[in-house]
């Protein structure tokens, strides 16, 4: 299906209203992993609302990709209790074993390392995410050996 | 209907008020100041800053007063150590987060979130600075520049770009601690849907939003030796600029302002209004030869360069509606290098133009490339210009100005009253009311009647296109026609107006846009704050100076009509079209998608 006929679809499924626009920004990420430049002015065009509240919506919320990600999504918790448990450090470790920054993308496509909101783990935060399993109670060793299951 | 009034307690003294009120609307009738940093009156109620909390009795925690309606029998503290100490909170926070090098920063001395520190008395901070991100300075706009470093996120910049302007530009991207203002996809505005209005930046708290600056280049025109660098100042000016010096709002400052231009040292002091009188006969005459044949209807006023880029941008098969007429700056910027040199046996490539506008979009307009009719005039006869082409060479805002006549140690309030010079300082009060909305429409409508009927109007004052109703429309009866015209002013007026025309269902002839709620008075260049209130004081000003003037009919202008003899020969003639007129382009701002 090309990218325009999954939009208009999806608007037509979800209706062409700014309440619906998660629902719509979700369909175009379940088929294409991400959000495009391209795909976003097409949703504001469906919905007749701006580009910049499109962009400002997708950036919002860490499950709308802005970006074309990886073969495996790492996600890490970034919410405050996970911070108190030393996710700063585990984040350290995971970046220098990709040599990757949080947030981007290693350039041979295998993995994406992205931040997150809390991920219901907190009692044994940190917690991460690789693609759907959950990985938690982390230490700077266990995270990059989690990591290391799918290289 | 009558509102419904409700009693209520506010630090133990009890006020009548009308329901509908929030509490911080309430206190502020009852002369109590809430301090705010995101609220905008009838604009923003998106409640991100704290800093408007009070208590409420019966309520376990504090509240936003600025969203908290008032109801029967509330009991409102304003002023308790649990409300102090909140404020105090809030404000540390924000500070924790911003650069506090109030020296090096544009907004010194005008800055709200500065001043509000002031008056809470907080001087410094405990808490770490958690915002990580850094993004550069966005100085893509020619008319604006943003840094994200001195946001403190309050939208109130996003609500005026969409509930005032509908242009939404700006949104906020992301979260928490990388939460910023962006464009789409974070490009530099230029590349956005904006229209360098700067409604935005008259908002901004802080020094977030900022005009770019030109002082630097005006002053090394006027201290370069065989420079002669000629000024213009726009209606809207003289309307505002007492404000920068402790006048009331509302007191109109010609004389005062021509004095100041004069002695901080430009040559010439000419006076927009000049061009504003020639662009309302070209522009009358477009419309009489419009409607006797056939053209394109309604036609469009095209004065003012944020709704130029608006019509570019968001309705691009509307562009024929638009009057091919330049705006009065850039009609000015063109003759003072062709005419005036010719006249006055100037080397023109000796002469810089400087304008005084309201507006931050101004600078865009004359940074439009085709703006540089008066070397093409000369190329043609055989001439190269040397160095700059722009018709126009720098562009300053009334603050700017300000800025300017402060740094000369002129005692502003003390000037006598002087005249602009001539030819180009000799203008009427149709000229004067450009600078208000309804002003370019009256203008227009003196001018046209008395054109077709060979008698002026028995009252000039047409009160019909006055106001600030969002869209006015009036009939005019001239000679058994009956011409419709509409006025709209802020840009989500003028969408809907043009959303009609877009359908085929407008029913007027002409219809006049400003960009800024208010017209020019209420411009993005002019002094800070420009409240609904301050807005319609400056335009009372407007209209006084109007009544006050001998003349107030463009066509009844002698240097307009010695300008045609000499120059132009006739309106809409082959000179003028080459001078006075341009073309527009569609933006595509999303090319392929
Ligand atoms: S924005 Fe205000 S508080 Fe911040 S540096 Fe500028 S003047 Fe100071
Ligand atoms: S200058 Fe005008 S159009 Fe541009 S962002 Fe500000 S409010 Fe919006
Ligand atoms: S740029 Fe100014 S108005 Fe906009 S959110 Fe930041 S501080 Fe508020
Ligand atoms: S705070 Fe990290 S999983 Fe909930
Ligand atoms: S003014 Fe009420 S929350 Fe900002």
């Amino acid at each position: 299906m090309s990218p325009e006929d999954l939009i208009s679809r999806s608007a037509e499924k979800h209706g062409r209203e700014r309440k619906n626009l998660i629902p719509i920004l979700q369909d175009i990420v379940r088929e294409n992993s991400y959000l495009s430049e391209e795909a976003m002015v097409s949703v504001a065009r469906e919905l007749d609302i701006s580009p910049a509240e499109v962009y400002g919506v997708a950036t919002f919320y860490s499950f709308l990709d802005t970006k074309p990600l990886g073969k495996n999504i790492i996600r890490i918790c970034k919410t405050i209790i996970c911070y108190m448990h030393g996710q700063d450090e585990v984040i350290r470790a995971i970046e220098d074993r990709l040599k990757i920054k949080l947030g981007e993308t290693t350039p041979d496509g295998e993995f994406s390392f992205l931040p997150t909101n809390c991920i219901g783990h907190c009692h044994k935060g940190p917690a991460m995410l690789i693609n759907d399993r959950v990985y938690s109670s982390l230490t700077p060793e266990t995270a990059v050996r989690a990591v290391e299951e799918y290289i | 209907m009558t509102q419904k009034q409700l009693r209520i307690k506010i630090n133990g003294d009890t006020y009548l008020m009308y329901e509908g009120q929030s509490v911080l609307e309430a206190c502020r009738s009852a002369g109590i100041n809430i301090p705010n940093l995101c609220y905008l009156e009838g604009v923003s109620r998106r409640a991100s800053c704290g800093i408007c909390v009070v208590e409420i009795e019966g309520a376990r925690t504090l509240v936003r007063s600025c969203v908290t309606p008032i109801r029967e029998g509330i009991e409102i503290f304003t002023n308790t150590g649990r409300v102090r100490k909140a404020r105090h909170t809030n404000i540390k926070l924000l500070l924790a987060n911003h650069p506090r090098n109030c020296l090096e920063c544009d907004k010194n001395r005008q800055c709200e979130l500065q001043k509000l520190s002031d008056d809470l008395d907080v001087r410094d901070t405990s808490y770490p600075k958690i915002r990580k991100k850094h993004y550069d300075i966005d100085a893509s706009s020619p008319s604006l520049t943003r840094d994200h470093e001195k946001c403190i996120l309050c939208a109130r910049c996003v609500e005026v770009c969409s509930q005032v302007q509908s242009v939404d530009a700006i949104e906020i991207a992301e979260r928490g601690m990388e939460a910023h203002v962006s464009t789409f996809f974070n490009k530099g505005l230029d590349a956005s849907e904006c229209v360098n209005c700067g409604q935005c930046l008259l908002v901004c708290p802080t020094g977030a939003l900022m005009a770019k600056h030109e002082t630097g280049s005006v002053w090394k025109a006027i201290d370069e030796p065989g420079r002669h660098v000629v000024v213009q100042a726009a209606p809207a000016i003289r309307a505002a600029i007492g404000e920068e010096f402790g006048f009331e709002a509302g007191m109109p400052l010609t004389g005062t302002l021509a004095a100041a231009l004069r002695k901080m040292g430009f040559d010439r002091v000419f006076d927009t209004q000049f061009t504003a009188d020639l662009t309302i006969i070209e522009e009358g005459n477009e419309l009489i030869s419009r409607i006797k044949n056939k053209g394109v209807l309604p036609l469009i006023t095209s004065c003012s360069p944020g709704w130029i880029r608006f019509a570019e941008t968001f309705f691009p098969k509307l562009l024929p509606n638009l009057s091919t007429c330049k705006s009065p700056q850039q009609m000015f910027g063109t003759l003072a290098k062709t005419y005036y040199a010719e006249k006055m046996n100037i080397d023109p490539s000796k002469i810089t133009v400087v304008s005084v506008m309201p507006c931050t979009a101004k600078k865009f307009e004359a940074r439009r490339p085709e703006m540089n009719s008066a070397a093409e005039y000369w190329r043609n006869k055989g001439r190269r210009l040397p160095g700059g082409t722009r018709d126009v060479d720098s562009v300053i805002t009334t603050r700017e100005l300000a800025d300017m006549i402060r740094e000369s140690g002129i005692d502003f309030a003390r000037l006598t009253g002087e005249k602009f010079d001539e030819p180009f300082g000799i203008s009427t009060g149709a000229g004067t009311i450009f600078g208000a909305t309804g002003g370019v429409m009256e203008a227009a409508l003196r001018t046209a009647y008395a054109e077709l009927t060979g008698k002026s109007l028995k009252d000039l004052n047409l009160k019909a296109v006055r106001g600030m109703g969002g869209v006015r429309e009036a009939s005019v009866d001239i000679n058994g026609l009956t011409l419709k015209v509409a006025v709209a002013h802020g840009l989500k007026n003028a969408r809907e107006v043009m959303e009609q025309v877009s359908k085929g269902k407008s029913p007027y002839h002409f219809i006049e846009i400003m960009t800024c709620p208010g017209g020019c008075i209420g411009g993005g260049g002019q002094p800070v704050p420009a409240t609904t209130d301050v807005r319609e004081k400056r335009i009372k000003a407007v209209y006084s100076e109007d009544e006050s003037m001998p003349l107030r009919e463009s066509h009844k202008n002698p240097a307009v009509i010695a300008l045609y003899d000499e120059f132009l020969k006739e309106p809409l003639s082959g000179v003028s079209h080459s001078m006075l007129h341009t073309e527009y382009s569609r933006r595509d701002l999303y090319p392929g998608i």
